[in-house]
């Protein structure tokens, strides 16, 4: 997997939203990213920093109506954001697949999902009938559904929400897409039955060779996860990192923040929590500095002058103007 | 001996120095079906057979699966939702006992805090209006002007905020107002229901801190309950892990995470993300099977049998594990498992395919490091 060329190449991507009457908002604000074949990337940050829009945009299903996209989103050496809507269409699905956070939201709750299923395979596998309906059968017990075949015949509210996400990988792999594309997939899960699906998906991406974006606001997940990650805050990238150089040594005055405040089950009870002061709310606009600046500990005037630029610091991508240095590591 | 309810009776046990003491504590919820004619058809056992005890001063967690009772309970502790059966003593007065205007001044000990700060707090309503009102409503006299500003003061908040309404606030610092209106009248105790899990990462830690704050200079007792066992390891000197309904453990917090020793919290606790590559790369994990039965038709026997790696062909099926204390581990860690001492001595084995030790082999990732500024 080393030196491939990327599959999916996000180049300056900015998406912004304007409402009539309302104040534009620029949800996403110059992102780039890659991601190789067979590789695992992260995509982190709090709510409202732009990841699921990010997400939207590579996948083309940003409403057409009040957004403005700019950037480049190649995959495979196509881009994406000129490609014809049916083209488009083909891709997605056949070659990205996408799975949400809410299950519910992406199945048709009166139609069993079997036939959910199938008509993935029948469309993307040109398979028919019984083949298809025996190739649904295997994918949902490969994904770890007991009894496929009673499952089957079920509709969506049947189905518990540990399994109605993992119905859903099913019907994203029927299709053995090359790149798996997961919004928060386990965030309104349990704990156990989270462990469950990451577990599967893992299992996939080695099986398949297929690359994943996993889009999280839990560093726990990125920890055990991914190869590379992203940081993301108010719509940029603030830092980027092999997993390992990001947890031994955050750089970015963000990202050490909230490694030093999620306690971890392994620490030892009464570890103080250092909380970041403010609230994600409290944004400078980039254009008038670092939007992290309001909350952060280590601003200096100059942070107020401008954005910072993203540069190469430290064997990663970094986005600020004082980093933290090694006596700063967050404690835990 | 099948499906007993519950641990020893109460006069069994040393009388814990507790605020409050649970015993027996049964809520079920009656489902009812039919068109013309309504007759209950079953129930829903949302809290069946638990004991607890919260010493004064300390702080309980309560962990476990979504629906598996931990909201009823703290409310049926509230009697915000009558139980059906068993104790709930407070400071020495059985609470379950009190009516009307008793039940009405002993509620001033009691409050709770709620997940989602929104929608506990009514949005015309100024923070001035919110704060004060539990004040008026017990006939409070004084300055509530004064005592408003002192209790923003105490949750972090500018006096201005009072002013304000909840809209114009963030997540966070709803929270906080939630947190002044449950101290406004000083209670002793004070249940949390999820108070951080709608939080964002980096304003959890702040509100973490400040309930571990209040409870030093105003010397409260905690039910924090929490589906986030990190979170709740943090701030609980005790905590419990419920079940379907039932407790499976309790423990200090220190003890349950060195030595947990029910089945289901040794698979709780390796689920748990830890945000260290080092750490993940060299965990074992128990994946369970499947999902959380529902608590209208329970498992007989253990409730945790349909899900357990650890389950014998004898009694894990047929007779209800009680929570009691084991050999060579503290009075106060407790398990509800048959064949805990086995578990720990290695004597049982968890079924093969539940266990994922760590890649032996990790791949030494980002040999190529990610694509810089572009
Ligand atoms: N359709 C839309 N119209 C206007 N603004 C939008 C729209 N969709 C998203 N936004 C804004 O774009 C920003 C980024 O949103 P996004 O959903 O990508 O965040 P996120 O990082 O996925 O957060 P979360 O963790 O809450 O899912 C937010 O400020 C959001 O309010
Ligand atoms: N008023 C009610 N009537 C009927 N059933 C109820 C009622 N309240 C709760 N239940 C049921 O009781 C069970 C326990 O619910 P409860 O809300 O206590 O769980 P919980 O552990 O707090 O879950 P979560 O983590 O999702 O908040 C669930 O099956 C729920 O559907
Ligand atoms: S650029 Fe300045 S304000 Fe922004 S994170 Fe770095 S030090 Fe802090
Ligand atoms: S009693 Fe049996 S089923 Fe229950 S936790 Fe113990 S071993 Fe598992
Ligand atoms: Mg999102
Ligand atoms: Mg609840």
């Amino acid at each position: 997997m080393t030196n491939s060329e990327p599959l999916l190449d996000v180049r300056d991507l900015s998406v912004t939203f304007t409402r009539k009457g309302g104040p534009t908002v620029r949800a996403v604000d110059g992102v780039s990213f890659t991601v190789r074949p067979g590789e695992t990337v992260g995509l982190v940050g709090e709510s409202g920093s732009g990841k699921s829009v990010t997400s939207l945009a590579v996948m083309g299903l940003l409403p057409r109506r009040g957004v403005q996209v700019g950037g480049q989103v190649l995959f495979d050496g196509d881009d994406l954001l000129t490609l014809p809507r049916d083209r488009m269409r083909d891709i997605r699905g056949r070659d990205i697949a996408m799975v949400f956070q809410d299950p519910m939201s992406s199945l048709n709750p009166v139609v069993p999902i079997g036939v959910q299923v199938t008509e993935v395979l029948e469309r993307h596998q040109e398979l028919k009938g019984e083949a298809a309906r025996s190739a649904a059968a295997e994918l949902l017990s490969r994904v770890g559904i007991p009894d496929p075949n009673r499952r089957l015949k079920e509709y969506p509210h049947q189905l518990s929400g540990g399994m109605r996400q993992r119905a859903l990988i099913a019907m994203a792999l029927a299709c053995r897409p090359r790149l798996l594309i997961a919004d928060e997939p386990t965030t309104a899960l349990d704990v156990t039955i989270q462990a469950q699906i990451i577990e599967l998906l893992k299992e996939l991406v080695q099986d398949t060779g297929a690359s994943l974006v996993m889009i999280t606001h839990d560093l726990g997940i990125v920890a055990g996860l991914c190869d590379n990650v992203h940081v993301m805050y108010s719509g940029r990238v603030v830092e980027s990192a092999g997993r390992r150089e990001l947890f031994a040594q955050p750089r970015h005055p963000y990202t050490g923040g909230l490694l030093g405040s999620v306690p971890r089950l392994d620490a030892p009870r009464g570890a103080p929590l250092h909380p970041i002061p403010g609230s994600p709310t409290d944004v400078l606009r980039w254009d008038h500095g670092c939007a992290f600046a309001p909350r952060c500990q280590n601003r200096v005037d100059a942070c107020l002058d401008g954005p910072p630029p993203l540069e190469a610091y430290a064997g990663r991508s970094l986005r600020c103007l004082n980093p933290l240095t090694e006596s700063e590591e967050v404690s835990v | 001996m099948s499906d007993q309810t519950a641990a020893p009776a109460a006069e069994e046990r040393a009388p814990a120095e507790g605020l409050l003491s649970v015993r027996g504590l049964e809520v079920h919820f009656p489902i009812r079906s039919g068109i013309l004619v309504e007759r209950q058809v079953g129930s829903v056992k949302a809290v069946d057979g638990v004991d607890l005890d919260i010493p004064r001063g300390a702080t309980v967690g309560l962990v476990g699966e979504s629906g598996c009772g931990k909201s009823t309970l703290g409310r049926a502790i509230l009697r915000l939702v009558e139980p059906t059966a068993g104790t709930v003593t407070f400071d020495g007065t059985d609470l379950r006992a009190l009516g009307g205007e008793e039940l009405r001044r002993m509620r001033r000990q009691l409050q709770m805090v709620f997940q989602d700060p929104m929608a506990s707090l009514d949005p015309r309503q100024n923070v001035q209006s919110v704060l004060s009102e539990p004040l008026r409503a017990h006939g409070i006299g004084g300055d509530h002007r004064a005592r408003v500003r002192e209790l923003l003061d105490v949750v972090g908040l500018p006096a201005s905020a009072a002013n304000r309404y909840p809209h114009e606030f963030s997540g966070g610092q709803r929270q906080r107002i939630g947190i002044a209106r449950a101290i406004a009248l000083e209670p002793q105790l004070i249940v949390a229901d999820e108070p951080v899990s709608a939080l964002d990462v980096s304003i959890q830690a702040q509100v973490v801190n400040l309930l571990e704050e209040l409870q030093d200079r105003l010397g409260l007792t905690y039910l924090v309950i929490a589906h986030d066992l990190a979170v709740v390891r943090h701030i609980a000197d005790v905590v419990a892990v419920m079940y379907l309904g039932g407790l499976v453990e309790q423990a200090p917090s220190d003890d349950l995470y060195a030595t947990p020793l029910h089945p289901y919290t040794k698979a709780l606790m390796s689920a748990v993300p830890i945000p260290d590559p080092e750490v993940e790369d060299t965990r074992q994990r128990i994946l369970l099977q499947g999902d959380l039965p529902s608590p209208a038709d329970p498992p007989a026997g253990c409730r945790f049998h349909t899900r357990c790696p650890f389950r014998q062909q004898t009694r894990c099926a047929d007779e209800r594990p009680v929570l009691r204390t084991v050999a060579g581990h503290p009075d106060a860690h407790r398990v509800a498992c048959h064949w805990v001492e086995d578990i720990e001595a290695g004597r049982i084995r968890p079924a093969a395919g539940a266990v994922v030790e760590p890649d032996p082999d990790p791949e030494p990732d980002a040999e190529h490091a990610p694509n810089p500024a572009a």
